[in-house]
């Protein structure tokens, strides 16, 4: 699995959460901005899903592939689901759903690294 | 239930139902796979993956649905879940034998972030919370 996508997710994740703390310090709504954050984030997981799958198609190691995928689709998955939860909730609470769904997809990712490496579940 | 009064589900209870919800999946996913590929390896271990799995989803479950009764049930669940966490917790350093592999539970859920220890105890304040509001 390719590195540099793995920092990707982590600058992308990373910068989402530090706008979302701050939000939630201020007591500001999250805004266009933040959805358009997300949107990046999203996009660089929906990208590892598909250059996931072809190294585990392509690879010589001993990993746990329905584990792999599993870990895969779900990082992916976190991002649509928490925005969505949000939008109901456009005060603190909403931006903590937001942060809490980026937390999700630092920790997902962490056990997508370790599986990768031939931890099971 | 008139709009200005907290339902289970909103406020911070939308934040705490995103929580059990992801934990609900996870380890119902974790607690199968290991079931599924090597239960003997360790049963008990595995058995606690499954029965926290069953209490997290009957706790979002509650959250989601809200009114007295899911609201009894959700208290259930909490106080199990921490009852559960802190034992396990106890145990998983105590009798390390018990435990030759991992729950969500133990080492008081630090492959977790702590959060399966922080999780009950906020529910639980939540769902006080929400009583008192009602009861004004």
């Amino acid at each position: 699995m390719a590195n540099w996508l793995e920092v990707l997710v982590y600058v992308t994740a990373g910068t989402t959460a530090i706008v979302t703390v701050i939000l939630l310090v201020r007591d500001r709504p999250a805004g266009d901005p933040v959805y358009l954050m997300l949107g990046v984030a999203e996009l660089v997981l929906v990208v590892q899903v598909v250059a996931g799958s072809i190294a585990l198609a392509n690879t010589d190691r001993d990993v746990s592939g329905v584990l792999f995928v599993s870990y895969l689709v779900g990082v992916a998955l976190a991002l649509p689901v928490g925005a969505f939860w949000s939008l109901a909730e456009r005060n603190r609470a909403g931006t903590a759903v937001l942060l809490l769904a980026i937390l999700t997809v630092v920790g997902l990712e962490l056990r997508l690294h370790a599986i990768w490496g031939g931890a099971g579940a | 239930m008139p709009d200005d009064r907290p339902t289970l589900s909103s406020g911070w209870g939308r934040a705490l139902v995103f929580v059990y919800g992801v934990f609900a999946v996870a380890a119902t996913g974790r607690s199968l796979v290991q079931l599924g590929t090597d239960a003997g390896k360790a049963p008990l271990a595995y058995s606690l993956s499954l029965l926290a799995a069953v209490i997290y989803l009957v706790a979002t479950t509650c959250l989601l649905a809200g009114g007295r009764r899911a609201w009894t049930v959700a208290v259930v669940a909490c106080t199990v879940e921490l009852v559960g966490v802190l034992s396990v917790g106890v145990l998983s350093y105590v009798a390390t034998d018990l435990f030759p592999d991992k729950t969500v539970w133990s080492h008081f859920g630090q492959g977790y972030a702590y959060f399966p220890l922080v999780l009950p105890l906020a529910g639980l304040a939540w769902l006080r919370h929400v009583r008192d509001a009602h009861n004004e």
